[in-house]
């Protein structure tokens, strides 16, 4: 065991940014030829570390010994040349370049080009046959599934010699079919002597296709075992410091009237890509609508369009009236106007003005309503006044109304969201990704709220890609996938590996392998070709 | 028109291009690699004066060109500092960076000549002189293709030359070397370049140095080659012009040779209104002709005629994410 | 948390860009062989130690708030409105076809009548731009700049020919009606003893400054539409989420901003010159890019900052009139201030956040 150096061994890293310490004397070995996985909350300061050892950041103290070899990685060059390569959860590709273009970025051999097209070309070839690894060279990425981007980022890596792969969140943006084919190259990387670095804060790929894994609480690198002598609950356990209930308590749904009836509802976007194809759903009052989902399917698009964001055809009626979709003669204020309050996808560019004071934020979307005017102008005092009580009823900290929404953390940012949205008490919530980057112990608070609107007897549409999420909290499910919902299904009877075939766009089990299916599935689609429903 | 005429027209629209096209071209590598540049306009201006003034005191226009080229890059390495390592707004340093050459050519010239601004004329070795091509007086005689190459052709400046070779091989170089492609990377996705292991910093201050160059060339030949000597203002917008320009030729090296030529074409038929009156039958103000480059500029920008995509990344510093 | 307190970044920042500015300006004084404290003496002298010096600081402080505040008011929607010169030409129009085709019966009359003219034409100069950019994604640095010539060529063309009374050689309007005349310092301040702003060009308009800037306050930190300018130029992901639209807000904010723009002209072509000239705006729509920076895009630091301008406008006039440095120096300074506050803001900033920083661990 103590005869082969470890592939990476990190000595007492620490790194703060201002006052905030990233990471603690952190240390950690990892063999060669193995996967380890690195797991922890958002924020717990995985990716930092990592940054570190990719040569982003500097750490302040600690040393980085790459194959028993103490190394200074004073940037990203040295990292390359140590052997390590890195594939970022937002992908650092040129979209307007072709993938052969983007793989010798930075690795060309010499002052013209075409020398070093030619020879990544041959070997982007036998890349591609040893680890299943097919692109097309010749594609520009910006026409590239997300799945097959990614591909480019580890072609990348390998293209620069690299024996030490770190991954980040890599399963984020991909079906689940998408992520098994990604575990198979990462598999065969490994039996050929990569060593494979994971980042993810899903416990299922940590157990699944890890030999070792070190758990990571604020900062602080909390414990280091062997995965096959550890349990789903005590990882949770070790990354948020406490038990953890993993399912949510809630009563049966006591669905009444119908709320939102959506028809046949069709999007194009500004570049005239079709990106809803004609959904029809209807939500009652006192029931979670939970649409799950591989990001970029047409959720998003979904959600603009209820909020008003965006245009469509078809038909929406809320309460039994028809709302305008062609946005001529509405907006976000008029959909707030028919009692639809909207939790957005993202927050913080678009659910709050980060550089506003939270009582600014209190109000934003409903800034014109009469009850916040004082004659021509704002009624600025009063809205001071109702955001305290506001912050306080949800728990916002600090509670100081004053405070710029960029100085809060992301739970508490999106608690002012859910706040000043909740309160209004609409008659229909919309609510987008819910708890993405928020801490555990908000999650639950975020969850308790959105339970006690739906028993209030409000209809709540829930967008989620955190599939756990959609299984406890919806009262019905539905999957999107490619602009289409892929049918409906009741939370009690559902499965995840049901639901994740209908991520991918597959309605039945076929006889081959998922993955393989998934693949047809997006190259069809890629080239313009409807895909194969079933 | 006859076709002298047409031959006098175009030979001065080759002249009027000349500080456009390598004012564009300058704006072309500073722009694909992700930094915005209003400041063409006062590096022309800075580097038409030193180069007059230089040339002046030493009478030779090398050293002219020289110190144009040098001002011109202390300007382009100011924009540098604030834009990239700073990562201040690259417009407000584009402004800053025409008041500063505005003001300071003035101050100098007064204190170093005292003549309200300006530069004693230059004359002989202190100014560019036309080349006679090879064969251009003997091929004279051959009609229409002599005169083209005997008028048009050449008796420009050595500038001129420079200017129009450097089309190709600003293309060659974005599109077809190592540093293009890093170059062109970086405008659109510096994060890229940077993982990739290649210095964004440094990409991008060498795309703003090859700006200042060529803006700096830019400058001399408006002081030493189309005129003979530095007059206050003398850029007169044709920073803004290139600026236009590169837009209309969708920052392409090739376009942009289409557009410049476009605006010198105009330019030089504002100095001969009476060409219009004669061709067209209607006279036309001279302040209509003045302004035309500036109305098709919007125009274009309107998107009337074509959709101009910028580099991506363009105007943004590069801050490495968390 | 926030590195900096607010002062600091309010005041402070703007301080020592400002004694960059300074520092350099001496050396560049220093190096065209004049004493650069004799120069500021000479300044003061000029600018602020006699009643008729201020007359001319706070003439031309009335030109720098109106296109201060037309630069910020753009800046709070994220646009840089770099056509405040233009926009400030086309007003001289507004206000000289008002007085000259008008009868007003009275100077007061006169006066809103040039004012509503003045707004209406900057206005109008600034909206073809902001329409490019609202529907066509032109960009509005470019076409405002674009705009600037155009205004030239185009009151070039005015005034050599319909505008430019029969027989008269200057390019320039026939004068206006002498009872429209803005009643200057002089006749409001002066009384038989004690003659005050004597000669001096500032006039009632400065009150109409005032007057702006209070209005932008109240616009932009008090309305419903500044919340939205300031919420659209934060975010417009955002914005659009909120209900507020964007081709709206760009056009509003810069039909506002083109407006306070062209009033300048009031004081420029009513108050001072009582006829339209050519380049009545002397580049003062430029230097409201360095007074919204300087002054931080709030109404009172515009006033400040357009104050200080005028002083070195004024300055800078004496300069020139005692000793071998031309009015240019002026340009400089102005370039220098942009610089410093504008685009190298974060080398004054970064340095001070750290002191912050360290100061803080220390307390705690």
């Amino acid at each position: 065991m103590t005869d082969t150096a470890p592939a990476i061994e990190l000595k007492g890293i620490s790194k703060a940014f201002g006052p905030v310490q990233a990471n603690k004397d952190i240390s950690i070995r990892v063999m060669p030829g193995t996967i380890h996985g690195i797991i922890g909350e958002n924020g717990a300061g995985k990716s930092t570390l990592m940054s570190i050892l990719y040569g982003f950041y500097k750490a302040d103290k600690g040393e980085v010994f790459i194959n028993g070899t103490r190394t200074e990685i004073p940037d990203s060059q040295a990292a390359i040349s140590a052997g390590i390569g890195m594939v970022f959860q937002h992908f650092k590709l040129v979209e307007n370049f072709t993938v052969v273009e983007n793989v010798i970025l930075g690795a060309e051999d010499g002052f013209q080009l075409r020398p070093s097209i030619a020879k990544a070309r041959k070997s982007l070839k036998q890349l591609a046959e040893e680890y299943e690894l097919n692109v097309d060279p010749d594609a520009k990425i910006e026409n590239l599934s997300v799945g097959h981007q990614q591909r480019v980022e580890i072609l990348k890596a390998l293209y620069r010699q690299a024996d030490i792969l770190i991954l980040d969140e890599p399963t984020g943006v991909l079906t689940p079919a998408e992520a098994d084919h990604l575990f198979r190259i990462l598999d065969n990387l490994r039996n050929e002597g990569k060593t494979i670095i994971l980042i993810t804060h899903k416990l299922r790929e940590i157990m699944e296709y890890t030999d070792t894994v070190s758990v990571m609480r604020r900062g602080e690198m909390t414990a280091t075992v062997r995965t096959a002598e550890t349990s789903t609950e005590e990882l949770a356990e070790l990354m948020v410091g406490r038990k953890v209930l993993l399912r949510v308590d809630k009563k049966p749904a006591q669905p009444k009237q119908v709320v939102l009836s959506v028809k046949d509802l069709r999007v194009t976007d500004s570049a005239g890509v079709e990106r809803i194809k004609g959904v029809s759903f209807d939500i009652r009052a006192g029931e979670i609508y939970g649409i799950a989902g591989v990001a970029g399917n047409g959720q998003s698009e979904l959600m603009e369009v209820l909020g008003g964001m965006q245009a469509g055809t078809g038909t929406i009626t809320m309460n039994g009236e028809e709302i305008d979709l062609t946005g001529r003669y509405s907006d976000g204020q008029s959909r707030r106007a028919r009692s639809i309050g909207h939790v957005p996808e993202d927050r913080q560019d678009e659910g709050l003005i980060l550089d506003f004071t939270a009582w600014e934020n209190m109000v934003f979307g409903y800034h014109r309503d009469p009850d916040w005017a004082a004659g021509p102008l704002m009624n600025n005092a009063g809205i001071v006044q109702e955001a305290e009580g506001k912050m306080q009823r949800f728990d916002v900290r600090p509670p100081n109304p004053h405070l710029t929404a960029k100085n809060f953390s992301g739970g508490n940012q999106q608690k002012i969201v859910l706040a000043r949205e909740i309160e209004r008490n609409p008659d229909l919530l919309l609510v987008g990704q819910p708890t993405r980057g928020v801490d555990i112990g908000a999650i639950e608070f975020i969850h308790q709220e959105i339970i006690r609107l739906r028993d209030e007897g409000k209809a709540i549409l829930l967008v989620s890609v955190e599939l756990d999420e959609i299984m406890s909290l919806s009262d019905r499910i539905a999957v999107m996938f490619d602009g289409r919902l892929m049918g409906e299904r009741d939370p009690a009877e559902a499965n995840e590996r049901e639901l994740g075939l209908l991520m991918a766009g597959i309605s039945e089990e076929p006889d081959k392998p998922a993955w393989k299916a998934v693949d047809e599935n997006l190259d069809a689609i890629e080239h313009g070709e409807a895909p194969k429903h079933g | 028109m006859d076709f002298p005429t047409i031959l006098q027209v175009l030979d001065s629209t080759i002249r009027l291009a000349t500080p456009l096209l390598l004012a564009c071209l300058a704006g072309l590598f500073s722009e694909r690699a992700g930094i915005f540049d209003i400041g063409l306009e006062g590096k022309m201006l800075i580097a038409a004066f030193f180069s007059a003034a230089i040339a002046y005191t030493t009478g030779s226009v090398w050293m002219g060109l020289l110190a144009g080229v040098a001002s011109s890059m202390v300007l382009s390495a100011l924009h540098g500092v604030a834009s990239i390592t700073f990562r201040g707004n690259q417009l407000i340093s584009g402004v800053a960076i025409n008041f500063l050459a505005a003001g300071m050519t003035v101050l100098i010239a007064q204190d170093w000549f005292s003549q309200g601004g300006r530069t004693p004329s230059l004359s002989g070795g202190a100014r560019f002189n036309a080349i006679t091509l090879p064969f251009a007086e003997a091929l004279q005689g051959v009609p229409i293709l002599g005169p083209i190459y005997h008028d048009l052709i050449s008796g420009h400046t050595i500038l001129v030359y420079v200017a129009f070779l450097m089309v190709p091989l600003t293309w060659w170089i974005l599109f077809r070397t190592r540093f293009g492609l890093r170059l062109r990377a970086v405008g659109e996705n510096p994060a890229a370049v940077d993982t990739a292991g290649v210095s964004v910093v440094g990409l991008r201050y060498a795309a703003v140095a090859i700006c200042g160059v060529l803006t700096g060339v830019a400058g001399a030949y408006l002081a030493t080659g189309l005129q003979a000597g530095f007059v206050k203002d003398m850029a007169a917008g044709r920073g803004y012009i290139a600026l236009a320009a590169l837009i209309f030729a969708k920052w392409r090296p090739w376009y942009a040779l289409m557009s410049t030529m476009l605006f010198g074409f105009l330019q030089a038929v504002a100095l001969r209104p009476d060409l219009i009156q004669n061709t067209i039958g209607i006279r036309v103000q001279v302040q209509l002709l003045d302004a035309l480059p500036y109305i098709l500029t919007v125009i274009i920008l309107a998107g009337f005629v074509g959709r101009a995509i910028p580099p991506r990344a363009g105007g943004a510093p590069y801050v490495k994410e968390r | 948390m926030d590195k900096m307190p607010a002062w600091a970044d309010v005041v402070l920042i703007p301080l020592i860009s400002l004694l960059l500015a300074a520092i350099l300006s001496a050396v560049v004084i220093l190096a065209i062989g004049e004493s650069p404290v004799e120069a500021f003496n000479l300044m003061v002298d000029g600018a602020l130690m006699r009643s008729s010096g201020w007359g001319y600081t706070l003439y031309y402080a009335t030109n720098f708030i109106f296109t201060g505040l037309a630069v910020a008011v753009a800046f709070h929607a994220r646009m840089f409105n770099i056509g405040g010169e233009g926009q400030a030409m086309l007003g001289g129009l507004g206000v000289a076809l008002a007085c000259l085709y008008v009868p007003w019966p009275h100077w007061t009359l006169a006066m809103l009548g040039s004012t509503l003219g003045a707004a209406a034409f900057g206005a109008a100069w600034a909206l073809i731009p902001a329409y490019l950019q609202a529907r066509r994604g032109s960009h509005i640095v470019i076409t405002t700049i674009m705009f600037n010539f155009i205004a030239a060529a185009l009151l070039n063309y005015l005034l050599i020919g319909v505008l430019k009374p029969t027989g008269s050689m200057e390019p320039a309007s026939a004068k206006f009606d002498p009872s429209f005349a803005l009643p200057t310092f002089q006749q409001m301040f002066s009384s038989a003893d004690a003659p005050l702003f004597r000669g001096a060009p500032a006039n009632v308009s400065f009150f109409l400054a005032l007057a702006a800037c209070l209005f932008v306050w109240l616009l932009i930190w008090r309305s419903r539409l500044g919340y939205e300018i300031r919420a659209y130029g934060w975010s417009q992901t955002g914005a659009k989420y909120a209900g507020i639209s964007g081709t709206r807000i760009i056009i509003i904010s810069m039909l506002i901003s083109g407006g306070l723009a062209g009033l300048m002209a009031v004081n420029t072509t009513q108050g001072e010159a009582e006829r339209l000239i050519l380049n009545s705006t002397e580049g003062a729509g430029f230097i409201g890019i360095a007074v919204a920076l300087m002054g931080r895009n709030h109404p009172f630091g515009v006033l400040l900052a357009a104050i200080l301008f005028g002083f070195l406008y004024q300055g800078g006039a004496e300069l020139a009139l005692w000793t071998n440095i031309p009015r240019e120096l002026i340009v400089v300074i102005q370039a220098l201030v942009i610089l410093f506050t504008g685009a190298l803001d974060n080398m004054v900033r970064m340095p001070l956040e750290r002191i912050f920083l360290a100061l803080r661990r220390k307390e705690s």
